[in-house]
């Protein structure tokens, strides 16, 4: 059966100073309700919008690391419709039609062995946002968010797999990570709807999925659900579903979602804003390393293998902390990348991947992992007790020389150290020194000794050198 | 009295009390006094902040009392329509939806207007939402003309034209959305502006078709208007859409504020806009005709000339009118501000149905109509259309302003009429709107000054002229306003 996926992602742009068209702060997170509204973002009478020309740069940057063409003009439209978080009862957006577009269109992105196509990026305003109280009947309303810039990025339905949608998701996360826009660990800095269809029959749309884990189990539901009912020959209607995280199911809007009409017509308070290959090419020049490029820099600089490289640079955070532990330990690259993609990702708490940071709940640092490295590269302690050592640390905080001494995990390798135990073994064990005369068995009984006294660290084999000799002098 | 102080234009009270030949006080009371006694009959205040107005006279005074330097329009009455906004005072728009509005803020205008030391006496009534050409559709009742006050004083500024014939203040504030400074300044026979699109903020003008309005000013003199433009005029940062020169070509320096001056301007070419002259009254065809002939000769060269493309103005404006309006006034669902009503219980599409209902006819049938013409479908056929017909009306605009240097044409086809002619006829009541939207099509600056009066009505001509032409117009306004000679005020 063929499977059609498309999505539609929302990314606030939370790099930004202030809202899309006022100077409140973008950041409203935390804030007491209304608190952070003006009477331009409240749409009060006779106000008028000011556009924020780095949100107008932002979107570029994105439309450009998406791939996608950029026009050499753009409008904004107004989006007509009645809601109550809609200050305004419209939203300023844009609108491909009449001879403009969106501020990216026709864009592609590879990810790994397939590539999906970008219908469009656009700039737009985030309504406000509905507090529903206890009671069905009470609702509240908080304007604060209301007029924070949104970038809508909108791709073909040319996904057929749950999982290629969780892959492309990563990448595009990393690449907005990465150009500096969006904080996308902030809640709901980044929302994604979806719509699923079978062998070419009607759409359905997937809203209110809260994770990125989550698009992918709403997915699978999807699909199952419309096999199902197609099996039985029931007929799929073109409609919006929820996704319900608690029982794990979509379940059909309580709203009836009739074909609205938006009365779409460009907006006249804002000029039409040139932007032309000057300004592409300026804005080319302002962007940040981009993941891909990021990647060929780390095959060149360190030598990383493609698929090390590759999982580093698919989550900016990993591929900054691997980088903050080069500077600080530069000589081993690619003992460091190994450490960090083998043994730290996999302390990694899967079910904390969606929060804040990925090492959210380790206490882990670079400097941690610069040590740890350093003390392999001096063979002060091998890579399983440097493994030991790291989920020791990740709970502590403590930093690896002195979680070694703590643990007394290092081999003791010194003759005199080893030399001082054994001539207390030989004053505590005489008759097994006697014996040992007789019996070659004994020399081993007296090594035994030894590692139990010193805890299994000293070098076994120096150790029974040195015992053998002591024999001989004995003799 | 003559030498009551009410009578006296701006220019002079300005310098009046610069010069303390009276004090601002004395002024200030002498208007509100002129207000309380004839405003039962005109009709033009929607709201008279007393207090305020007196208070700010009295510091006004101490200022010039220590030597301290006032402001340019300093102690001069303005009155300012209800749709632009003035920080802790009522903005009504005439309208139920906004009965008890206090905005938090101040318009750009209102807040140069205070730093030029005007005091606001009032709020101006209206056409509900400046949708209208007569101020019969406002919530407070209709305005009445100072010259006759069975009559229309014209809209939807009319409190701004009546209020300034009939001296209750110096000068005022409308908006021009169609007409709406120009038609109601005939109908009172006073000068009316509208500027040039973009040459003044909109911040804070309660707006109707954002594209097409720009706030307007009001005068008994051409100087007195253009000492308001003065003071208002420039680029705004609170609205991207001001600028202080011609699109298209180079800014130099931004942020600059123009400055006006009267100057003799020497060999005009006049053109006399042929279809606009034909289609009018012919008594007021004939009282423009003579006006030119005073003119003509002296320093100006005049000749009819063609503007093919009106025939599609009045289509093309009111469908981008509506459009825009109905947008713009979808705001109005009382849950952030309004009229008193409880929301509670109500599930929310309801709600708004119930209280958006408390709009007035003429709103209700723009909306309607707007809605319409931008629905799925339509859009191509109508507002697609409608943007069309302005290309071609500002092209053809363009190409007459590189022969003329004015375009003059009746301000309105047809004389000031009586209450309730026309408010059952809505397309009767649109057409007479025919003379002034060209102007605001192109986005040309336009002034309607006296020009003459038929039985005691007064009779008003247009003068257009080109992108960001204030100064010309302002100057050949000003020869036609001597040459003329049109003075006197209405006894009411």
């Amino acid at each position: 059966m063929e499977i059609k996926i498309g999505l539609e992602l929302h990314c606030q742009l939370t790099g930004l100073q202030s809202k899309l068209f006022c100077p409140c702060r973008c950041d409203y997170r935390g804030m007491s309700p209304n608190t952070n509204i003006c009477p331009i973002c409240s749409g009060l009478p006779g106000t008028l919008p000011l556009l924020n020309q780095r949100a107008v740069d932002y979107a570029g940057m994105i439309s450009i690391a998406l791939g996608c063409k950029i026009p050499s003009a753009v409008v904004f439209y107004r989006k007509n419709y009645f809601y109550p978080d809609l200050p305004k009862n419209f939203q300023i957006t844009q609108y491909n039609a009449y001879g403009f577009t969106s501020i990216g269109v026709e864009g592609k992105v590879d990810y790994g062995v397939k590539s999906s196509t970008i219908k469009r990026v656009q700039l737009e305003e985030d309504p406000g946002r509905l507090v529903y109280g206890n009671s069905n009947l009470d609702t509240l309303i908080d304007y604060n968010r209301a007029g924070v810039s949104l970038v809508e990025i909108v791709t073909e339905p040319d996904f057929s797999e749950p999982k290629d949608v969780r892959i492309f998701l990563n990448k595009i996360i990393s690449i907005i990570e990465h150009l500096g826009v969006c904080d996308t660990r902030l809640d709901g800095s980044v929302r994604c709807d979806a719509n699923v269809s079978l062998e070419g029959g009607n759409r359905v749309e997937i809203k209110n999925v809260g994770s990125f884990r989550d698009v992918k189990k709403a997915l699978r539901y999807e699909i199952t659900r419309q096999k199902t009912m197609s099996v039985r020959d029931i007929e799929i209607k073109s409609e919006t579903r929820h996704w319900d995280d608690a029982r794990s199911i979509t379940k059909q809007s309580r709203k009836k979602e009739e074909e609205e009409d938006y009365r779409y017509f460009p907006e006249p308070d804002i000029p039409t804003i040139v932007l032309g290959d000057d300004y592409i090419s300026s804005l080319k020049t302002k962007m940040p390393e981009l993941p891909h490029e990021r990647k060929t820099r780390f095959l060149r600089v360190y030598g990383l293998s493609d698929h090390v490289a590759q999982v580093l640079i698919d989550n900016k955070e990993l591929a900054d902390f691997f980088e903050s532990t080069v500077k600080i330990y530069p000589s081993s690259p690619n003992e460091i990348a190994n450490l960090i993609i083998s043994d730290l990702l996999g302390l990694i708490d899967d079910s904390k991947k969606e929060q804040r940071s990925i090492f959210s709940g380790l206490r882990i640092d670079a400097k941690h992992i610069a040590e740890l490295v350093r003390m392999i590269d001096q063979n002060v302690i091998n890579r399983n007790i440097a493994k030991m050592i790291l989920s020791q640390i990740t709970k502590t905080g403590e930093m690896p020389s002195y979680a070694l001494d703590k643990m007394n995990a290092s081999v003791i390798d010194s003759k005199d150290v080893i030399s001082e135990t054994i001539e207390s073994i030989f004053k505590s064990e005489t008759s097994a020194v006697k014996d040992a005369k007789q019996n070659p068995n004994a020399a081993n009984f007296l090594l035994g000794k030894v590692m139990q006294l010193t805890g299994g660290r000293a070098d076994p084999k120096i150790a029974l050198k040195l015992i053998k000799i002591k024999l001989a002098v004995l003799e | 009295m003559e030498n009551n102080l009410y009578h006296l234009n701006a220019e002079q009270v300005a310098s009046g009390i610069k010069n303390r030949d009276f004090s601002a006080v004395e002024y200030i009371s002498q208007i509100l006094e002129r207000i309380e006694k004839i405003d039962v009959k005109i009709n033009a205040f929607v709201t008279v902040d007393n207090e305020g107005a007196i208070e700010k006279a009295r510091s006004l005074d101490k200022r010039i009392q220590h030597g301290e330097s006032i402001g340019g329009l300093g102690g001069v009455a303005i009155g300012v329509k209800d749709n632009i906004c003035t920080k802790n005072l009522k903005t009504t728009c005439a309208s139920r939806m906004l009965e008890e509005y206090i905005p938090p803020y101040d318009a750009t205008v209102i807040k140069k207007l205070k730093e030029n030391d005007a005091i606001i006496v009032g709020k101006l009534n209206l056409d509900e939402f400046a949708m209208g050409s007569t101020t019969e559709f406002s919530r407070f009742g209709p305005t009445r003309n100072p010259w006759n006050i069975n009559y229309v004083a014209g809209g939807s500024s009319g409190g701004s034209a009546a209020s300034v014939a009939a001296l209750e203040c110096a000068i005022s504030l409308g908006s021009d959305t169609g007409g709406s400074v120009r038609c109601p300044a005939s109908f009172c026979s006073v000068v009316g502006l509208k500027p040039t699109y973009g040459c003044v903020s909109r911040y804070g003008l309660i707006s109707y078709s954002n594209s097409l309005e720009q706030i307007g000013t009001v005068g008994r003199t051409v100087t007195d208007v253009m000492l308001i433009m003065n003071a208002i005029a420039g680029e705004d940062a609170n609205d991207q859409t001001t600028r202080t020169t011609v699109p298209g070509t180079k800014t130099t320096s931004r942020g600059q504020t123009p400055k006006y001056s009267l100057q003799n301007k020497r060999n005009i070419r006049v053109g006399l806009v042929k279809e606009l002259v034909e289609g009018a009254d012919p008594l007021i065809s004939k009282c423009i005709h003579s006006a030119m002939d005073l003119l003509v000769g002296s320093d100006c060269k005049c000749e009819e000339t063609s503007l093919k493309s009106v025939q599609y103005a009045l289509a093309s404006y009111y469908t981008i009118a509506m459009a825009e309006a109905t947008s713009n006034l979808s705001r109005y669902d009382n849950i952030r501000y309004g009229f008193d009503s409880n929301p509670e219980e109500y599930e929310w599409n309801t709600y708004f149905t119930k209280v958006r209902s408390n709009f007035g006819e003429e709103v209700k049938r723009r909306i309607i109509i707007g809605s319409y013409v931008l629905s799925a479908g339509y859009y191509g056929k109508y507002y697609l259309r409608a943007q069309k017909a302005r290309e071609m009306i500002k092209r053809e605009i363009k190409s007459l302003f590189e022969k003329y240097d004015v375009l003059i044409s009746p301000t309105m086809p047809i004389l000031p009429f009586k209450f309730g002619e026309k408010i059952d006829d809505p397309l009767k009541m649109y057409q007479i709107d025919i003379d002034t939207v060209v102007a605001n099509l192109a986005g040309i600056p336009a002034i309607s000054i006296p020009v003459g009066f038929n039985d005691g009505l007064p009779i008003g001509l247009q003068i257009m002229a080109n992108q960001m032409g204030e100064q010309t117009l302002f100057d050949v306004a000003s020869s036609f306003e001597s040459t003329i000679d049109i003075h006197g005020s209405p006894k009411i």
